[in-house]
């Protein structure tokens, strides 16, 4: 057993909280600039460049990429030979966003109820934690703070298996065209096929980790990702809802097996301050 | 095409602006969201005085992070507007001419636009870092208890936003979206 202190996994959170929201992952930069080179609209291309200019000053000023710091999902994939020790492993955590998000200077962005007083909880806890144990002795941290614009536009449908694909298609595009301009677009489409209602919404979730360009790993998903990318962009939308063709940077499906009776889809769309560190301890 | 604007806004001011218009706001503008918007229509539902005049002035839908030392303010883009649908028409109603956001608005808003010859403009959501740099003073003027969601009154220089909607109704999310579907 290796013993790991949850100090250090505070300290980690912490640091991982702050840097997810200076400084936006190569892989969304990249992506942004190849979006300005494809995008039609010249007022289109405006908005990608100054999107571009944000994330330069973020990342050289050392300040949010955007005011919403979102809440902060924490997801940990814990060693079954690591022994934690000195405290609570979830009050480690919580105290890690803490630590950033104050030091950090970030908006605290949580209220303690979702429909009674709704008071800031003031330091931006509790963080949404994702605990998955794993085969050996690491640790595993990645925190991708999510804002509330996207997440809003988010939507889930228990869809009948006779719905097939062009089933998923229409909710996907559905979805899309009804968010318009709301998610800050360009956006990252997250979509989880199978399962059950909370593991397809963990699956669309977690398909926004992966690295923009890369596919399923399923040469079919993969066609699926394809044509879905293409129809998104072809609605018209454009940055941010002005009109254009850059309305998605990528869209990413994450498939599980499903009950002989269902077919859940969850979408959770991301905006273009597509945010998430990680570090292996 | 690029105009200058000065704050407070005017008729004149509003009937030259047209959806597309890329614009550089100047002067003093207010802060507000969800919380204030909801409290600043109870008190004008209570016969009470407001924080603010509202005559020719432009509301930011915006929750700003706190300022690192030696900054004005911290990071400051606009949060969708939709959310301030239930209370911007009569803050329109009592003077208000323009509003910054981002995303859709509702008919009840597009409606108030026309008739009090208003503006929405929409500022790059998700580039706080950006705005940040247009913003020159921030002094809480109301409801510091409220934290981010409190009304700023802020300094701005060549602030840029778009106009979404013209005091004609004219929306450039809906124009925009058609000229380039395809």
């Amino acid at each position: 057993m290796r013993e790991i202190n949850v100090d250090i996994i505070t300290k980690a959170v912490e640091k991982l909280c702050i840097d997810a929201n200076y400084y936006l992952p190569q892989d969304v930069k990249e992506a942004l600039e190849k979006a300005v080179k494809k995008e039609e609209s010249p007022l289109g291309k405006e908005i990608l460049n100054d999107i571009l200019k944000n994330q330069d000053i973020a990342r050289k000023d050392d300040v949010p990429i955007c005011q919403d710091t979102g809440l902060a999902v924490v997801f940990l994939e814990l060693g079954q030979d690591v022994r934690l020790v000195g405290g609570d492993l979830n009050e480690a955590i919580n105290k890690g966003v803490s630590l950033g998000y104050t030091n950090g200077y970030l908006r605290k962005s949580s209220v303690d109820d979702p429909f009674i007083e709704r008071k800031n909880t003031g330091d931006n806890t509790p963080a949404i934690i994702h605990t998955t144990i794993v085969k050996g002795d690491k640790v595993k941290i990645v925190v991708a703070p999510k804002g509330g614009g996207s997440e809003n536009m988010s939507s889930l449908a228990m869809l009948k298996p006779s719905d097939g694909i062009e089933g998923i298609k229409k909710f996907v595009i559905n979805t899309v065209e009804n968010a318009g301009s709301n998610p800050c677009p360009p956006i990252i489409v997250g979509i989880g096929i199978g399962g059950t209602i909370e593991k397809t919404t963990l699956l669309a979730k977690k398909s926004l980790l992966r690295n923009i360009g890369e596919h399923n790993i399923n040469p079919k998903v993969a066609q699926l990702e394809k044509e879905l990318l293409e129809e998104i962009n072809n609605l018209g939308i454009g940055p941010q809802g002005f009109g254009g063709r850059m309305t998605a940077l990528a869209v990413n499906i994450e498939t599980f097996p499903a009950h002989i009776a269902s077919m859940p889809v969850a979408i959770n769309i991301q905006c273009h301050a597509a945010r998430h560190q990680e570090v292996l301890i | 095409m690029t105009k200058r604007v000065n704050t407070p806004l005017t008729d004149e001011t509003v009937t030259g602006l047209q959806s597309g218009d890329r614009v550089l706001l100047n002067g003093y503008i207010y802060t507000g969201r969800d919380a204030a918007h909801k409290r600043l229509v109870d008190m004008l539902n209570r016969g009470e005085k407001l924080p603010l005049e509202l005559e020719g002035q432009v509301i930011y839908y915006v929750g700003p992070c706190p300022a690192k030392p030696g900054k004005v303010i911290g990071s400051a883009g606009p949060t969708t507007s939709g959310r301030m649908d239930a209370y911007a028409p009569l803050l329109m109603e009592k003077g208000l001419k323009g509003m910054i956001g981002k995303g859709l608005r509702n008919k009840d808003v597009v409606d108030s636009i026309i008739k009090n010859k208003a503006v929405y403009f929409a500022a790059i959501g998700g580039a706080g870092a950006l705005l940040a740099e247009s913003i020159k003073e921030a002094e809480v003027i109301a409801f510091p208890e409220l934290g981010p969601e409190a009304i700023y009154k802020l300094k701005v220089e060549n602030f840029p936003v778009t106009v979404i909607i013209d005091f004609e109704g004219n929306d450039l999310y809906k124009t925009g979206k058609e000229q380039y579907k395809k």
